[in-house]
């Protein structure tokens, strides 16, 4: 028996567990729930100090070459402040460690967030319009125009939705609807894709190793 | 009528569930195929960037994912490593998700192996580095600062495939293979504005949404859109190949089209049911 055998079959059993929730709340489908948190913060732990903490922080620390590089003490000094978030006396110093995180992110994201999901965006629109191509393209990017500025329009609050104003305001809403129903459906393929994927697994992998080929 | 009309409507859930599963489960057990067709859309044009680059290019490969999203994801990566391998592209992949790690390697090596390919002369994997978009702008001003080694310990400096790649503009493309943050939004903010560098890649049908607008502004080349987008692209690389490697996405796009319709026959029913109660509501007043 090798260990490919015992983790297929691990794996069906506890897919089969975990889809019995359907029919209703059950011992298997607890079970089956309460490993896979427990195997994944196990996991995540143990994966997070040989990736991250040794290779990161330990090894540069004291370097295999030899030495010790004590500059490496205040990264492990402000890790150390978010574990003290457990000990309610110190768990202020958490906030240092937290404002270094949240303050570096920021300040990393903002400017490059501003270009690529405004501007950028923002630009494109702009053109859109004044593009040449076929027919089907220059309706497209009078959609695209129009939606972008109804869109806007409705989330206007300044102006009572009435008129000219309410007329843009529901061709925004309406936009919008339409974009909530392509996200909506994209959402049920990736569902059904996942269900697709575990019954592969279980068809083509586990019922050939009770001799069922289908 | 109008009772039967209105009991559609109160459907135990559990039938329902008993009906999608067989939508999903006889199609797939009867090995049903559906064709695929594909016309422009951001598929073809992910191909079509990818068809562009010529031999001995370098291709960036991150893969941004972990076993939760492989249905979709890693018939992708297995496609889009056929298609770089054939055309003779070199691929340097790492991952910006610890699982993403193995994924990737298990779908390269595949590959890799089928083609004949070599490790750290054709492809490499350096491994998973925690950071994701400060990782990705420390890797454009020096990839062997933030990856020395690569992800089975040996010295990255001295591979092959990392001839002339010092720094992310070096690489012709970079794709991305992602199941959420950090992942393609990352990759577009910090290395494909940044640096003007093409950036490509596939998502989850859930994210697919979001990242139009990259495509629409040619902040990406080209988008793979859950599992329609590996069949897609799973068929344009089997064309003109013999005997090419069978993929997972593209029969399980026959029981998506069967469960696609199941569900919008139960959202009819329910409408019909819904209308009926109401109408009858309506002539009781």
């Amino acid at each position: 028996m090798s260990w490919t055998f015992v983790g297929i079959w691990l794996g069906a059993l506890l897919s089969l567990s975990l889809y019995s929730f359907l029919y209703k709340d059950n011992p298997f489908y607890k079970f089956a729930e309460h490993l896979f948190v427990g195997m994944s913060a196990g996991y995540w732990v143990i994966y997070n100090i040989k990736n991250v903490l040794i290779p990161n922080w330990w090894n540069n620390l004291v370097p295999a070459e030899g030495g010790f590089q004590p500059i490496w003490l205040i990264p492990g000094t402000l890790a150390l402040f978010m574990l003290l978030r457990i000990v309610p006396k110190l768990s202020s110093l958490s906030r240092m460690s937290l404002s270094l995180i949240v303050g570096t992110g920021a300040g990393l994201s903002l400017t490059a967030m501003l270009q690529t999901n405004a501007l950028a965006q923002v630009n494109g629109t702009i053109i859109a319009l004044g593009q040449g191509g076929d027919l089907l393209s220059w309706i497209s990017n009078i959609i695209i125009v129009t939606g972008v500025v109804c869109g806007l329009v409705y989330f206007f609050f300044s102006k009572a939705h009435t008129g000219v104003v309410g007329g843009a305001a529901n061709i925004g809403i309406t936009i919008l609807m339409v974009a909530f129903g392509a996200s909506f459906g994209y959402t049920v393929m990736a569902r059904i894709s996942l269900l697709i994927g575990q019954t592969q697994f279980l068809l083509f992998e586990w019922l050939p190793t009770m001799g069922i080929h289908l | 009528m109008a009772t039967f009309v209105e009991n559609l409507g109160r459907i135990d859930r559990r039938i329902i569930f008993i009906v999608m599963a067989l939508s999903v489960v006889v199609p797939l057990a009867m090995r049903l195929s559906l064709p695929i067709p594909i016309g422009e859309g951001p598929s073809k044009d992910m191909y079509d960037a990818v068809e562009a680059l010529p031999s001995g290019s370098t291709v960036l490969l991150s893969f941004d994912y972990d076993p939760s999203t492989m249905p979709e994801l890693q018939p992708m990566a297995v496609a889009l490593s056929q298609h770089l391998m054939r055309k003779d592209i070199k691929i340097v992949s790492l991952a910006l998700w610890p699982m993403g790690v193995s994924l990737g390697n298990e779908a390269m090596r595949s590959v890799a192996d089928s083609l004949g390919k070599e490790e750290y002369t054709d492809w490499v994997n350096l491994g998973y580095k925690t950071g994701g978009g400060v990782l990705i702008v420390r890797m454009g001003s020096d990839i062997q600062s933030v990856f020395p080694v690569d992800y089975d310990g040996n010295p990255v400096g001295d591979m092959p495939v990392m001839d002339g790649i010092s720094r992310l503009s070096d690489f012709d493309m970079i794709l991305s293979l992602s199941a959420g943050d950090p992942g393609v939004p990352a990759w577009v903010m910090m290395a494909g504005d940044r640096y003007n560098i093409p950036i490509g890649g596939g998502c989850t049908a859930v994210s697919a949404p979001q990242f139009y607008p990259y495509l629409g502004t040619g902040q990406m080349v080209g988008l793979l859109g859950g599992l329609k987008g590996a069949a897609d692209y799973e068929t344009m690389v089997r064309v003109g190949v013999e005997n090419p490697p069978a993929g997972t996405a593209t029969p399980g796009m026959a029981a998506q089209s069967v469960a696609h319709l199941v569900i919008m026959l139960f959202i009819i029913l329910g409408n019909i049911s819904y209308l009926a109660g109401k109408k009858k509501k309506g002539g009781a007043k």
